[in-house]
Parts: C-alpha cells; sequence; structure tokens
C-alpha cells in the first residue's frame, strides 16, 4: 500500500501537473461537476418555467443564452442539462466498467475455453454497429433515462474487457500471484486482492474516455428523441429544438453544442494526461 | 494464403452465429411477449397482423426451435413484413435504401482518408512544428464535436445564411426537369454537407493514426539506408515511408466502418436523406420492429464483411502474410 500511495505522489501525480492541457481538463471536469451540484442554486430561473411573452428572445443580460421556444431561460436548462449528461456519463460507464473488467479478468485469468468463448463474445459485440445495438434495444423499452444509462453500459464494455484482459494476461504469471496460490488463497481473493488494484490503471484511462463517448451517445440519442424526454432539459433534446427553429434562433443550437464540446474536451484531454503520466515509457 | 484465407472465413461462422443469437436476444429482451409489446404499444398493429407476428416468430414454440426456424428465415433474407402500413417485405424496404447509405459511406470513406493520410504524414515530417501542434488541437476538437451539432452549424451557415446549399434531401423539387449534367450537379450540391459531417467524424482519430504510424516507419533502419543511399527526402517519404505506413490503415478503413454505418443514423436524419439510417431511425420510432430487427442484422453482416475486406487488403499488400 505504501508503495502505491508514494508511487501516486511521487511519480503519478507530478507528471499529471506538468501536463498544462491535462490539468486544464481535470479544472474543467471539477467544474462542471460544481455546476451541476449547485445547479438549483446558480440557474437563475426554473429550467421549465414558460413565458409565454418572451418567446426565442435572442441572448440578454436577463437571458444569457437567450430562450426556446416556450419561453424558458436556456442558461438554466443547460445548466440542469449538465446534471443529467454528467449522471448518464458516469452511471453508464459505470456499469461498462464494472461488466468490462469482470469479463476481462475471469477471460485473463482462467484462460482456455472460458477466455475463448469470453473473448468471442467481445468480438460479436463489436460486430453491432454500437449506435444501431443502442437504438434496436431503446426500440423495446419506454423511454427513460435508467434505460438509456443501462442500455450505453452494456453496449460500451468491450474495450475495457480487453484491456482488463491484457493486463490481468500479464500480472498472472507473476510471482507473487504463484506465492498468494501457495499460500492457500482462493481464486476470488487473488482476482479481487491481487490481480484487480494492478491492473486498474488502464481500466481508470477508459473510464476517463469513457465518459466523454457516453455524453456525446447520450446527447445523440435525446437530439433524436429516443433520450431523455423533455421537459427534463438535456443537451441533446435543448438542441432538438435548436433544429427546429435554426432559422430564427441560433443561440438554441450554440450553447448547448458549446456544453457537449466543452465537456467532451475536458474529459479526453484528462483522460490522455492519465494515459500519460501512468505510461513508464513517458520521459520525465 | 489459401489456408489462412480458408481459416480467416472459417472464423466468421462462430461470429455469424454470435451475432444472429444477440439479435434473437434483443427480439426477447422486452419484458413479456414481444407481440403483447407490440400490441400496448402500437394499437395500429391489428388482430390479424398479431396472429402473423406470433406465427412468424414461432412464439408458441420452445425458445431454441424458434431460434433456427428464424435462423433459416434468415438465410433466405426473410425478415417478415413491416408493420407501417405499406406492409411489404423488409428486405425489400432495406433493400431500396441500402445503395444511398452505402454509396454516401463510400463517398465519406474516401474523403476521409484522402485528406487524413496527407495531413498526419506532414504532420509526423514535420514533427513538433506548427503544423503538428495545430493538428493536435484539430484531433482533440475533432473528437469532441457531436456530429449533429456540426451538421446544424453547417446548415445554419450554408444553408439558412449564405444560402449557398441545399439542407435536406438528395434532390430539388422538380429536378427531372433539368438536363442530365444539371441533375448531377443537383445531387452534388445535396451532398457536400452530409458528406463532410459523415467523413468528419472520424478524420481527426485516422489522420492521427497516421502520424503515428508515420513516425513508427521513419524510425527504421531500411529509411536510414534510402537516405544514406542519398535518396531526396521527397521520395524517401512519400515512397519509401508511405507504402510501409499505410499498411495498418487498411485495418483502421475496416474497424471504422460499424461508426459510418452507425452514424449514418444521425446524418441521413438531420439531412433527411432517404437511406438506411433514416429507415432506422423512422422505424424505431414507430415501432416497426421487424424492420428494426432486420436492419441491425444487415448492419452487423455488413461490418463482418467490410472487417473480412480489410483483412484481405491487408493480406494483398503485405507480402509477408501473402506468402505465408
Amino acid at each position: 500500500m505504501s508503495f502505491k500511495s508514494s508511487y501516486l505522489s511521487v511519480v503519478f501525480w507530478p507528471r499529471l501537473r506538468r501536463n498544462r492541457l491535462a490539468m486544464a481538463g481535470g479544472i474543467i471536469v471539477l467544474l462542471l461537476l460544481l455546476l451541476s451540484i449547485f445547479a438549483p442554486v446558480l440557474a437563475p430561473q426554473n429550467p421549465n418555467e414558460i413565458n409565454a411573452w418572451q418567446v426565442l428572445s435572442p441572448p440578454s443580460w436577463q437571458h444569457w443564452f437567450g430562450t426556446d421556444e416556450l419561453g424558458r431561460d436556456v442558461f438554466s436548462r443547460v445548466l440542469f442539462g449538465a446534471r443529467i449528461s454528467l449522471k448518464v456519463g458516469l452511471v453508464a460507464i459505470g456499469i461498462a466498467v464494472l461488466l468490462g473488467s469482470v469479463v476481462g479478468l475471469v477471460a485473463g485469468y482462467y484462460g482456455g475455453w472460458v477466455d475463448t468463448v469470453l473473448m468471442r463474445l467481445v468480438d460479436i459485440m463489436l460486430c453491432f454497429p454500437a449506435f444501431f445495438l443502442i437504438l434496436a434495444i431503446i426500440t423495446f423499452l419506454e423511454p427513460s433515462i435508467w434505460y438509456i444509462m443501462a442500455v450505453i453500459g452494456l453496449t460500451g464494455w468491450m474495450g475495457v474487457a480487453r484491456l482488463v484482459r491484457a493486463e490481468t494476461l500479464i500480472i498472472r504469471e507473476m510471482d507473487y500471484i504463484t506465492a498468494a496460490r501457495c499460500s492457500g488463497a482462493s481464486d476470488v481473493r487473488i482476482i479481487l486482492r491481487h490481480i484487480l488494484p494492478n491492473a486498474l490503471s488502464p481500466v481508470l484511462v477508459a473510464a476517463t474516455l469513457g465518459v466523454a463517448g457516453a455524453i456525446l451517445t447520450e446527447s445523440a440519442l435525446s437530439f433524436l428523441g429516443i433520450g431523455v424526454q423533455p421537459p427534463t432539459p438535456s443537451w441533446g433534446n435543448i438542441l432538438t429544438s435548436g433544429k427546429d427553429y435554426i432559422e430564427f434562433a441560433w443561440w438554441l443550437s450554440l450553447f448547448p453544442g458549446l456544453a457537449i464540446l466543452i465537456t467532451v474536451l475536458a474529459y479526453n484531454l484528462l483522460g490522455e494526461g492519465i494515459r500519460d503520466a501512468l505510461d513508464p515509457r513517458t520521459d520525465d | 494464403m489459401t489456408l489462412w484465407l480458408t481459416r480467416r472465413l472459417l472464423m466468421l461462422i462462430p461470429l455469424f452465429f454470435g451475432i444472429t443469437l444477440i439479435s434473437f436476444t434483443v427480439i426477447h429482451l422486452a419484458p413479456g411477449e414481444p407481440v403483447e409489446m407490440q400490441m400496448a404499444m402500437n394499437p395500429k398493429v391489428g388482430k390479424e397482423a398479431r396472429e402473423r407476428l406470433t406465427r412468424f416468430y414461432g412464439l408458441d414454440q420452445p425458445l431454441h426451435v424458434q431460434y433456427f426456424s428464424w435462423l433459416k428465415k434468415l438465410s433466405r433474407l426473410d425478415f417478415g413484413n413491416s408493420f407501417s402500413s405499406d406492409n411489404r417485405p423488409v428486405i425489400e424496404k432495406i433493400k431500396e435504401r441500402l445503395p444511398i447509405t452505402i454509396s454516401l459511406n463510400i463517398i465519406a470513406l474516401i474523403i476521409e482518408f484522402g485528406l487524413a493520410i496527407p495531413i498526419g504524414i506532414m504532420a509526423a515530417v514535420h514533427r513538433n512544428s506548427l503544423l503538428d501542434k495545430g493538428l493536435t488541437v484539430f484531433v482533440f476538437t475533432g473528437f469532441a464535436v457531436p456530429t449533429f451539432w456540426l451538421a446544424l452549424l453547417l446548415m445554419y451557415f450554408f444553408g439558412v445564411k449564405l444560402n449557398w446549399l441545399p439542407i435536406s434531401g438528395l434532390h430539388t423539387l422538380g429536378y427531372e426537369a433539368y438536363g442530365k449534367l444539371a441533375q448531377l450537379w443537383d445531387l452534388a450540391k445535396h451532398l457536400i454537407l452530409p458528406v463532410c459531417v459523415a467523413s468528419f467524424g472520424s478524420l481527426a482519430g485516422v489522420s492521427r493514426y497516421m502520424r503515428s504510424a508515420m513516425l513508427q516507419v521513419i524510425e527504421q533502419d531500411y529509411i536510414t539506408t534510402a537516405r544514406a543511399k542519398g535518396l531526396s527526402e521527397r521520395v524517401v517519404i512519400w515512397k519509401h515511408a508511405l507504402r510501409n505506413a499505410l499498411l495498418p490503415l487498411i485495418t483502421l478503413a475496416g474497424f471504422s466502418i460499424p461508426g459510418l454505418i452507425g452514424g449514418s443514423v444521425i446524418f441521413e436524419t438531420i439531412f433527411a436523406i432517404p437511406g438506411m439510417g433514416q429507415l432506422f431511425y423512422q422505424s424505431v420510432m414507430a415501432r416497426d420492429y421487424p424492420v428494426v430487427m432486420g436492419i441491425l442484422v444487415i448492419g452487423a453482416g455488413l461490418t463482418l464483411i467490410g472487417n473480412l475486406l480489410a483483412d484481405l487488403g491487408y493480406a494483398l499488400a503485405d507480402p509477408r502474410i501473402r506468402r505465408s
């Protein structure tokens, strides 16, 4: 444990600190987290408050991002949209990481036919255009944010499984695993106590990058009207009205899109930064 | 080569069964009988359609029997009939849409690689230059831009603001009256924005990949040899290095197929292009579920074929595999 913590504070953290882009990404990620936690306090208006007298008014001091076709304040809606996007991104990736790690650990540790079957399953899942599979599954379900999270997670675990399997294959051959086995540790204990903690770093990278991907997928689904359902604001469904009113109201299209762009960019920069900082080949 | 090909083709069999098995699972994923659900969600489906559906899926039989009878129908490309008012066979509906989606994606793929390869090479050759750094910024932004948002922005600027390009469909109303050349120009104008959006999606990723492939090749001994024997830098880069750096890109083209096909749902819906993606979206919205299942299987099949073609291309291009 002390080796781990000293590794983090002596090697990992200083490396990450020096990567200015990654730090910028990390700060934006934190900021977004705070914004979505405090959205009810920060929002100038109730995001669902309809105002028939101020329909589609352009950005002004009163409405920073303008108003939508029902006179709702777009800034407040974008702020509350951040909550949805982050929630979907984090939960979906949580599911994907959990499932991918289990599959990867089991396949890598037991090898043989278990490995073959599980890895073929990964190959098969990768044959489906992910967006097709997600849409097809959602066809059968009532639109709900929980299903969206589950479906994005269940169709996005394959990359993690491959990564964890590769790590497990290396770690399995280490002497300390043999030692643990000789001292009578069970398979489950070896996997959870000795292999998993050492296979976590590539998972961390994949998870950070995965949040960005999940946010993009959720926004595309909501944009198409299959994801988060109005009146609940999400960046994707604000953009749907952006498309409908594109000839009169550019602000409906610009701001939610920028929000997605900045968020996804931040997670990607942070993820790449973590990857570089963890990579022993990167020179200091 | 024959051995390699046989082995590669044999590998398709389990993959194919896996694909059908997962598709079959999706059908049965919903709680309760799929037919009941169909009835509940779409009151337009009448009693007659319900019986037809029950029979088509053989829902009164045990699961494995259902699966194999479904598989048998699948081998004849029989996906049943659409629930929509036209009630046509699913495969017919897909057949008329498929060529549009495939040609659009091929054009997008050509443009994407046509741009990404030179960009990647320039960035690798002038490593750490302003160009290289600019590319890094472009790559990260490219990864982060939602394609549907890009489509909206392009529609706004080129369609609404400047009024240069049409923003929906494939033809202007009444285009039949135009001459041949004018018709072609009309089609091209309609295709510019969708193709831009479709190819932008992975342009960033491919150019980055090309850059790292090129960087790896440039460090090889045979490049040093080529330089040492006095070849000009241009010949070294564009002839000796490029050919080797291009190899892994063939595989990448195969990998990018599911993304392209999946992405067609988005840009075909936004630009109102009557392709398979739009059909898929419309069927999802209408819960026209034989069509959804049909497109899902066809989409996976296309990916499989694409990957096989990429592998074949790789084998043909790389003598080390060809002769093994």
